[in-house]
């Protein structure tokens, strides 16, 4: 293809970021993540079963300033998915497709990301 | 009948996928997990401490084992298809896409088993 220096679709260089768009990719990386800490649960449950020794070094990982992050960035990624899931669940139920209404849940599911988030790590 | 012409049937042009199941699973697993999940997150709230003792009594008490093990199926399965869905759109190529479309789903499968079985061996087995 002959580069013709126009801009590109989905032209992000001169476009707005419509909130409907940043929560259609977030869901998807979100769900990618999940994917990964899906990873690290089953991690979890199989040092669990094997014994002392290998739970141990697991949760020294998991204390580590790194584990530490990834648990809560997994805890954000799965608040996010959930919410931005319901979300979906009711488009399918065919409700909800007002552009007013579509970016109202749009900035509901950010929200409740973030209150669920620092409520779930405080309560910890 | 169908209304493709002999030679977008012989290049499989167009839509040849069946994706109302994919489709209506991952609405089915989702809300499995929405349950599953926010029963999960509760739990550990819960928890007294993440010490080996404490995590390895309640992973082996018989209604936890059972529901980890439906949220450790449900969570392979709902990935297995999100995945499915990245590889298709991202993934070209009729070799590389079938490869990994087939990595995915073994990947998925064997960490589902994995979890269930390390759940199973936690309930079942001796301390």
């Amino acid at each position: 293809m002959k580069q013709s220096g126009r801009p590109l679709s989905p032209h992000l260089s001169i476009y707005r970021w419509p909130i409907t768009m940043v929560l259609s990719i977030l869901h998807r990386v979100t769900g990618i993540g999940l994917s990964l800490g899906l990873l690290a649960f089953t991690g979890w449950l199989m040092a669990v079963s094997s014994g002392e020794g290998y739970y141990g070094t697991l949760a020294d990982l998991f204390d580590s300033f790194v584990g530490r992050l990834l648990l809560v960035g997994w805890t954000a990624a799965f608040f996010l998915h959930f919410a931005n899931g319901i979300r979906h669940l009711v488009w399918d139920a065919g409700r909800g497709f007002e552009p007013s209404q579509a970016n109202a849940s749009g900035w509901s599911v950010v929200g409740l990301t973030i209150v669920l988030t620092l409520a779930f790590w405080w309560l910890l | 009948m169908s209304v493709r012409s002999p030679l977008a049937r012989v290049l499989g042009s167009g839509s040849a996928k069946d994706g109302t199941d994919h489709w209506w699973m991952q609405r089915v697993s989702a809300v499995a997990l929405a349950f599953l999940g926010v029963w999960f997150l509760a739990e550990m709230l819960r928890l007294a401490d993440f010490g080996h003792a404490t995590v390895h009594a309640w992973v082996a008490a018989p209604m936890n084992a059972l529901l980890l093990s439906l949220l450790a199926v449900a969570l392979a399965y709902h990935s297995s298809l999100g995945v499915q869905v990245v590889i298709e759109d991202y993934v070209h190529g009729p070799f590389t896409k079938v490869v990994s479309l087939l990595l995915n789903r073994y990947a998925h499968i064997v960490v589902g088993a994995a979890a269930v079985f390390a759940v199973l061996r936690t309930a079942f087995g001796t301390a």
